[in-house]
């Protein structure tokens, strides 16, 4: 220790080269979060009806920079920072719009029903701007110590945002459930990373992957660090069998919020877990290709048979979500054939953007018609085209997206699946394809079930009032319904979009 | 005009329909007429397209693709927006555009409850969208699309406006249909790779398959996904339950178009899609698709005379009579697959009739148990008259159309292609032979009890019961004359056809038995073998 001491003077500080450009969406999204905190205390009550605005502004205000880096970047020459612990190229560009997008809807979402439940909102907007802060770092995160400083970012604010509805008895347990379960992860995943360290003797991506390679003396500890690792983001993407706190979580969360829960940190574990099998794992597709393989089979087997006989919206869409875990999983369990694993990532990356369009949009309906019902069960929907036909065929668009049909946004997302396993050429990928194949049978008869009550059924009580939908609502349905027709007819733009590789960047 | 109909034709055919949806959305609710006038008038111009092209095909090239447009659509997955049609698609595509404005006039003053035809034409317009599309389409990626873009107007079709059992119905009918189609796209794709993984285009991908010298298992298996995609579509025996609880469940014009046009998405899934692309897994699927065929043509029809519902009886019929198309495809003959195509359209003609009826029956005796009508030609005469022409047109009478479909069908089968088991085939053919007598005893047993007699007691003096109106005569006159004109003159239609089957054969298939075959021929499909056999039977 002493020793320590004696070398301090000797220590200088050379503060590393920082590209401002690269960092600008990260800076721009930390002064609004700042400066929404700031208007809270300064302005405190009064201060309540420009917070939602400011940090819907704040989230718009991020693209700019992302789509001036967009330009600059290409596949060939990555912006790397910090000796290679953070990466901006267009695939963590693409991830990064997603998220930000996403939370700009979330905001949408939010205004009215935090404004008019009886919450603080102040802090809400706060906390959601520095979650999304936490998934844009995770999208660069190329190692393990900012890899975990991204996701602990990313989700201690999610479990305070889960916990919102205080004086709600589930909305307590939602808050405590994901807590629990995600510092339980966290430390699983720690556990890991510590193995991985302490074989490699490099927190770097890149570095774990020339390590582990070939690394026969440590294999059982490489391989425990890797299926470690794994699980612990197994349970931020709510797999099978790690699912459990996400009907509970949900349903007793702020709906916008599981709306949240459900697309962006999904979409946020899903980027870390494609960082390490592309960038730290390439080579070890022998211990994490089975490993993904049995979670996806187990995700959409079980998501679906479990979605089967809910009788709550959010719970369903929870389910629903599970199910649709396992077909993002899919494509990674050929991530390491040389042949589709460029493949496989955009196909992950294009399947992870058209559901965040279509699953908020889900959500938004749901809210949408709470505001009339009360309440997010099944039987309640039931008749809705009869007062709220808008709002029908918008959710229709939404389900049978999810669904996977031609030719509303999920069927090209569905497709590239199919196109991966196809493209593998192997046995246990053809299986896996006709699994997806059942499973999506299998799930379309939850989803048109909903559909058709809504279409088919009486209202329960015979109220037809229609439904009063403000305005922010409606932007953000028109948002999500655009963007999965989008995708749905003209799938060039996605299929060009999210055609990015890993594989290059150093 | 043949410069636009070459760049737009197809597009605008197959377009036109959606655009016209969206604008009905866009007006109010209450006005009911301005709806049904647009859609109308989008259906009668997608109709005029039709007939120019129509008037314009050259049929002298029926053979090959025409009015092809080739765009990019989507660059990453080597997927193109590639349109065209031959001799095959163009009958199936007027059927469709025939079809959808007599649907409209038809519902013209009476739409099933509950009500809404603004919801209801919309519906209407995006499935004429999805039909054409399908007929259209030479890329298997547009064609999975646009054969899926049917299902779900036609699930809603169901759900909201079908009869009691509606739920059930519209969920069987689309998770059936379902189930097929991914297993199907699972199998385009492993094509795709398969055989290259550089293009989705038809032709493109059977030449693939022959340059990348592609195994026969993967040949049989992706064939096998096929099957099983059209087969459920068509429907074939054995995935033909959910066909009679949809076609119960739907609204009368549900029922038409069902019955007209989607049953054909899967026989012209088979004669364009999977034959031409795996020729040699054909052959050896063939004797199982005939199989598969002739039970259901005896048991739809064996259906059909258990049923105590007149609707039902029909939705058997037609299980019955897409066995007939089927077996003429599965002997993959060039006479097999020209009746086959026949086939669709008089079943389209025929059945779709007898659906028409079938709602018109219902509407005005508020029921379809056979047993509780009788005497429609002392109430309603000419639509007894009706119903008994179209029965006999259905059972396969001379002279109309239905016998050009199912009689060729059954020769067809007598000397099935070149690998294929003649002795087995002629057994089917004798099995599909006595189907035909089924089918005339179900339907003369229609006839008879529902048109014959006096009107039961509780109908007799209804003054609901009235006879054709103008809107049903303008709806019917069109789909009657065709199947006469078809029935007198065939060749209007096989002349069309037949250059564009020949086409798509194999032309090992029909290599005459005994003449110098290549050598890919003798090696493929065994042709020294079915030399010997055929010399030995004769």
């Amino acid at each position: 220790m002493l020793d320590l001491l004696a070398q301090l003077p000797q220590a200088t500080f050379d503060r590393p080269p920082i590209d401002w450009h690269a960092l600008a969406p990260e800076l721009v999204l930390l002064g609004f979060g700042v400066l929404v905190t700031l208007v809270d205390i300064v302005f405190l009550e009064r201060g309540r009806a420009m917070v939602s605005a400011l940090a819907g502004v704040g989230l718009l205000a991020t693209v700019v920079p992302l789509l001036t880096l967009w330009n600059e970047v290409d596949t060939a020459s990555p912006r790397v920072l910090f000796d290679g612990a953070y990466v901006v190229d267009r695939y963590s560009l693409v991830m990064k719009i997603v998220f930000v997008l996403v939370g700009y809807v979330v905001i949408l979402l939010s205004t009215n029903y935090i404004a008019e439940g009886d919450y603080w909102e102040s802090e809400y907007y706060g906390l959601l701007l520095s979650s999304i802060m936490g998934m844009v770092v995770m999208a660069s995160a190329r190692d393990l110590i900012s890899i975990f400083v991204a996701l602990e970012l990313l989700s201690i604010p999610a479990y305070l945002l889960a916990a919102w509805r205080k004086r709600d008895p589930r909305g307590n347990e939602a808050g405590i459930k994901y807590y629990l379960m995600g510092v339980f992860a966290s430390a699983v995943m720690l556990y890991g990373m510590s193995l991985l360290y302490g074989v490699t003797g490099s927190t770097l991506l890149t570095d774990i992957a020339v390590a582990v390679a070939d690394a026969p003396q440590f294999d059982a500890a490489i391989a425990l660090g890797i299926v470690f690792v794994v699980v612990g983001f197994a349970f931020k993407i709510s797999a099978v069998p790690f699912h459990h706190w996400a009907p509970d979580t949900y349903e007793g969360a702020p709906t916008p919020v599981a709306g949240f829960l459900a697309v962006a940190s999904k979409a946020a574990g899903f980027v870390a877990l494609m960082n390490l099998v592309f960038v730290a794992f390439p080579d070890r597709h022998d211990v994490y290709q089975p490993l993904i393989w049995v979670m996806a089979v187990l995700s959409m087997t079980v998501g679906n048979l479990l979605a089967l006989r809910q009788t709550n919206m959010v719970r369903l869409l929870a389910y629903s979500g599970v199910a649709q875990t396992g077909f993002m999983l899919a494509p990674l369990t050929v991530a390491g054939d040389p042949g589709v694993s460029d493949l496989a990532l955009s196909t992950t990356v294009n399947y992870l953007a058209i559901y965040a369009a279509m699953n908020l949009g889900a959500f938004a309906v749901v809210i949408a018609l709470a505001r009339k019902t009360g309440s997010a069960e099944i039987d309640d929907l039931k008749g809705a085209f009869q007062y709220a036909p808008g709002l029908t065929v918008a959710m229709t668009v939404f389900l049978f997206s999810l669904a996977g049909i031609p030719p509303i946004g999920g069927w090209f997302a569905k497709f590239n699946v199919f196109r991966s396993l196809a493209g593998a050429e192997t046995t246990w990928a053809y299986i896996l394809a006709v699994i997806v194949a059942v499973n999506s049978v299998i799930a379309l008869y939850y989803y048109a079930s909903v559909a058709r009550k809504m279409w088919a059924d009486e209202a329960p009580d015979g109220n037809l009032a229609p439904v009063h939908v403000p305005p922010s609502l409606v932007a953000a349905l028109a948002i999500t319904v655009a963007v999965t027709l989008v995708f749905g007819f003209f799938p060039g733009t996605v299929g060009d979009f999210t055609d990015v590789s890993l594989l290059a960047s150093p | 005009m043949h410069e636009f109909l070459t760049d737009w034709g197809l597009s605008l055919a197959t377009f036109l329909p959606l655009a016209g949806a969206v604008v009905l959305m866009l007006i109010p609710k209450a006005e009911e007429e301005a709806q049904k006038m647009v859609a109308m008038a989008v259906s009668l111009v997608v109709a005029v397209v039709g007939v120019l092209l129509m008037v314009d095909f050259d049929y002298d090239a029926a053979g090959q693709l025409q009015y092809v447009v080739d765009e990019s659509w989507i660059d990453v997955i080597n997927s193109r927006y590639i349109v065209g049609i031959d001799g095959i698609s163009l009958p199936l595509m007027l059927l469709t555009m025939l079809i959808v404005p007599l649907c409209i006039i038809y519902s013209w003053e009476h739409f099933p409850e509950p009500h809404n035809p603004k919801a209801f034409l919309a519906l209407i317009l995006i499935l004429e969208t999805g039909m054409v599309g399908t007929f259209v389409a030479q890329d298997l990626v547009l064609f999975f699309v646009f054969f899926e873009v049917v299902l779900l107007p036609m699930f809603f079709m169901i759900a909201v406006w079908g009869g009691e059992d509606r739920r059930y119905a519209s969920l069987k009918f689309f998770l059936y249909t379902l189930f097929g189609s991914a297993l199907m796209l699972v199998s385009f794709l492993a094509l795709y790779f398969l055989a290259g993984g550089d293009t989705f285009s038809i032709t493109g991908l059977a030449d693939g398959v022959v340059a990348n010298d592609m195994s026969r298992a993967a040949q049989l298996w992706v064939f096998g996904g096929m099957v099983l995609g059209f087969g459920i579509k068509v429907p074939m025996f054995p995935f033909h339950t959910w066909l009679p609880d949809a076609h119960t469940q739907a609204p009368t014009v549900g029922s038409v178009i069902l019955a007209a046009v989607l049953l054909k998405l899967g026989t012209y899934g088979f004669v364009r899609i999977a034959i031409p692309i795996l020729p040699e897994a054909a052959v050896e699927w063939a004797p199982w698709i005939g199989l598969f065929a002739v039970i259901g043509i005896i048991y739809g029809a064996l259906g059909c005379l258990a049923q105590t519902d007149m609707k039902r009886l029909i939705a058997f019929s037609s299980v019955a009579h897409m066995g007939f198309v089927m077996l003429g495809i599965a002997t993959l003959t060039d006479f097999g697959i020209n009746a086959a195509v026949f086939g669709m359209v008089a079943h389209g003609l025929i059945t779709g009739m007898l659906f028409f009826l079938a709602g018109s029956v219902k509407e005005r005796y508020h029921t379809l148990e056979i047993k509780r009508l009788g005497g429609l030609l002392v109430q309603a005469p000419r639509m007894g008259w009706i119903l008994g022409f179209c029965a006999m047109a259905s059972l396969g009478l001379p002279g109309l159309a239905g016998f050009w479909g199912e009689f060729p069908a059954i020769l067809a089968a007598y000397s099935p292609a070149n690998g294929l088991p003649v002795g087995i085939f002629r057994a089917f053919m004798v099995v599909a032979a006595l189907g035909t007598v089924l089918a005339a005893g179900y339907l003369l047993w229609l006839l008879q009890r529902t048109a014959f007699g006096n009107p039961p007691e509780e109908f007799a003096d209804d003054p609901a019961i009235t006879d054709t109106n103008r809107w049903e005569w303008l709806a019917w006159s069109p789909l009657l004359a065709l199947i006469v004109v078809l029935g007198i003159y065939p060749n209007l239609m096989f002349q069309t056809t037949d250059p564009a089957v020949q086409e798509s054969l194999e032309p090992c298939l029909s290599v005459e038995v005994g003449e110098v075959a290549s050598e890919r021929c003798a090696e493929v499909y065994d042709l020294g073998t079915v030399a010997a056999t055929g010399q030995a039977e004769d």
